[in-house]
């Protein structure tokens, strides 16, 4: 297998593919957000318990590749105890860092996740929980996350 | 409905497309230019021509000299690029309907695709036969585009959308089929080949049994043409609607082919140029078939290419050519199945050209991106089948997808491809 495809399954990934984190449904909760990317059909579910401003507590449960899955387990271990102005600043900078492959900062664990830039294809795979999450924290509305 | 060679036909391998004794798969993959390139460093191989076919040379060629030599608008101007133009078209239109065998050239409509000519009858059946509380029966392996358009359709006229239940070997349950023909429906709309799980409906004993109740029936090709015999007389169906980058052809254009008496009855889809005879402010009278479903300038190059397309391929459309397809069919099948952990989707007796399967451990656009990277091209999603998923319980499968021009070695390909993906994976 060539050295881009390792790029993209590294360890850290195929772990949180495998067993991901948060994966559970979180009740009782303040913000509830579905997202589905109706090209490939997977689907999640985002559930976060925000008080005082900040993410007390965030969980997922869906169906995705282990890109999607990865992403979305390392987003909540990410997110969890961050203030919602912070959580969204890190929704921009993965973003970024998953369309150029850079990150203006270290992005840390994240990181990992830049190997999709490679795979133009499999960018909404790893975006799709990042952008329920960034709708549940600023909309808020109940509508349904998509990618298309 | 193709036939099945017999197993012992099929464990004579490899399977080679033979024709008057001739081996022709050097000659028919020569043919096609997409073919012959590496992708990440690895000669690819195709299968994914459930979602479209690769062009041959004749269909290049007819597209280019279109636009080099006979451009022009069809069906206006008087002079010679014009008439050469218009000849080129309504000839393709000729060769389209000998293909699928019709009864009269102006039973062939060309419109942008399979999707395109399903809205159109929807659109006529709503505008000329629907009354609120008729019903509409499609069954439960449809694709998107043979759902949609009558879920719309029922909601305007408030209409009611019944569904053929499926078997779990993904063939529609023909007992239940019957019982849902009542004195409301007013259309079987079936698919002739699931573009899901291969399956080949039975749709000459459906259309029958659709006609004894006085039902008229649209069978979607789109799946079908480029691999089982298509004759829409024998078949008697009302309507068939196909795509021409299926069966070899450009995309954006496709075949609605309908019997006069509906079309006749139908009023135009879109109003324009072309369909009209007569036009005041106060009045339009409309063009004769097919010119009435033919608003503005066609995809005329494309119409060109679909005809070039399917004279190019009925030199191949016999016995043989099935006989090859379905042997690598089988191949895949049996080769996959094994493969730990492998799981195929769609079980039906009667298959053609398509296999659906799910590795157990491997999400299918993992394994797409692995496979990719081996060279091997196929599909890996829900196929526009939401609710056949649905049916089998899975998100999404690997669907591989053979041609004319595939080979018993592009099956050992994606097994091999399959293998290492699986090691890299542990």
């Amino acid at each position: 297998m060539n050295p881009e495809l390792k790029q993209l399954y590294q360890e850290l990934i195929m772990d949180h593919g495998r067993q991901p984190r948060n994966f559970r449904v979180l009740s009782p909760c303040t913000h509830k957000q579905q997202a589905d990317n109706p090209l490939c059909g997977d689907q999640l579910t985002l559930y976060l318990d925000v008080k005082n401003g900040v993410v007390q507590d965030i969980a997922f449960q869906g169906h995705g590749c282990a890109i999607s899955m990865a992403s979305s387990s390392m987003m909540t271990q990410e997110v969890k105890g961050k203030s919602v102005d912070n959580a969204l600043a890190l929704f921009k900078k993965f973003h970024q860092l998953i369309m150029s492959g850079e990150s203006a900062e270290d992005m840390g664990r994240l990181a990992v996740l830049g190997g999709v830039k490679a795979f133009p294809m499999r960018v909404k795979c790893a975006t799709l929980a990042w952008h329920a999450l960034e709708h549940a924290l600023s909309a808020n509305d109940g509508q349904a996350v998509t990618t298309e | 409905m193709a036939e099945q060679p017999s197993q012992q036909q099929f464990q004579s391998s490899p399977s080679a497309l033979v024709s008057d004794g001739r081996c022709l798969t050097d000659e028919v993959r020569h043919q096609f230019p997409t073919l012959h390139q590496h992708v990440h460093g690895q000669p690819l191989v195709y299968l994914d021509n459930a979602a479209t076919t690769q062009k041959p040379e004749a269909v290049l060629q007819a597209l280019d000299h279109y636009y080099r030599c006979d451009n022009a608008n069809v069906h206006r101007g008087v002079h010679a690029l014009s008439e050469r133009a218009t000849w080129a078209m309504e000839s393709a239109r000729d060769s389209i309907q000998q293909f699928i065998n019709a009864a009269n050239r102006e039973e062939v409509i060309f419109v942008r695709g399979t999707t395109e000519a399903i809205n159109l009858i929807a659109h006529g059946i709503a505008e000329s036969i629907l009354q609120p509380g008729d019903e509409i029966l499609i069954s439960a392996m449809e694709h998107h585009a043979n759902i949609v358009p009558w879920q719309l359709v029922c909601q305007r006229t408030q209409s009611v959308l019944k569904v053929i239940p499926m078997l779990p070997s993904g063939e529609l349950d023909l007992e239940a089929f019957p019982l849902l023909l009542s004195s409301r429906t007013r259309l079987l709309a079936v698919s002739h080949v699931s573009n899901a799980l291969g399956t080949v409906n039975p749709v000459a004993k459906m259309i029958a049994i659709a006609h004894d109740h006085g039902i008229p029936v649209l069978v979607d090709g789109a799946q079908a043409v480029a691999h089982t015999p298509v004759d829409v007389q024998a078949l008697d169906c009302d309507f068939y609607v196909f795509s021409g980058h299926k069966v070899y052809g450009p995309t954006g254009i496709g075949i609605l082919y309908g019997k006069q008496v509906w079309l006749d009855r139908f009023p135009p889809y879109q109003g324009g140029g072309e369909m009209i005879r007569r036009v005041s402010f106060d009045h339009t009278e409309f063009n004769n078939l097919p010119y009435k479903f033919e608003a503005g300038t066609p995809a005329i190059a494309e119409a060109i290419g679909l005809g070039a397309a399917l004279q190019w391929f009925s030199h191949f459309r016999q016995h043989t050519l099935w006989e090859h397809e379905a042997t690598l069919l089988y191949q895949l099948h049996a080769q996959l199945k094994a493969v730990p952990g492998v799981k195929i989707i769609g079980n039906a007796k009667e298959k053609t050209a398509v296999c659906s399967f799910t590795v157990a451990g491997i999400h299918p656009h993992d394994l797409g991106t692995l496979l990719d990277h081996s060279g091997i091209a196929v599909r890996a999603g829900h196929h526009c089948a939401m609710p056949v998923m649905d049916f089998f319980n899975v998100p999404a499968t690997v669907r591989a997808s053979v041609a004319i021009y595939n080979t018993t070695e592009d099956i050992a390909r994606l097994i091999n491809g399959l293998e290492q993906a699986l090691e890299f994976w542990q």
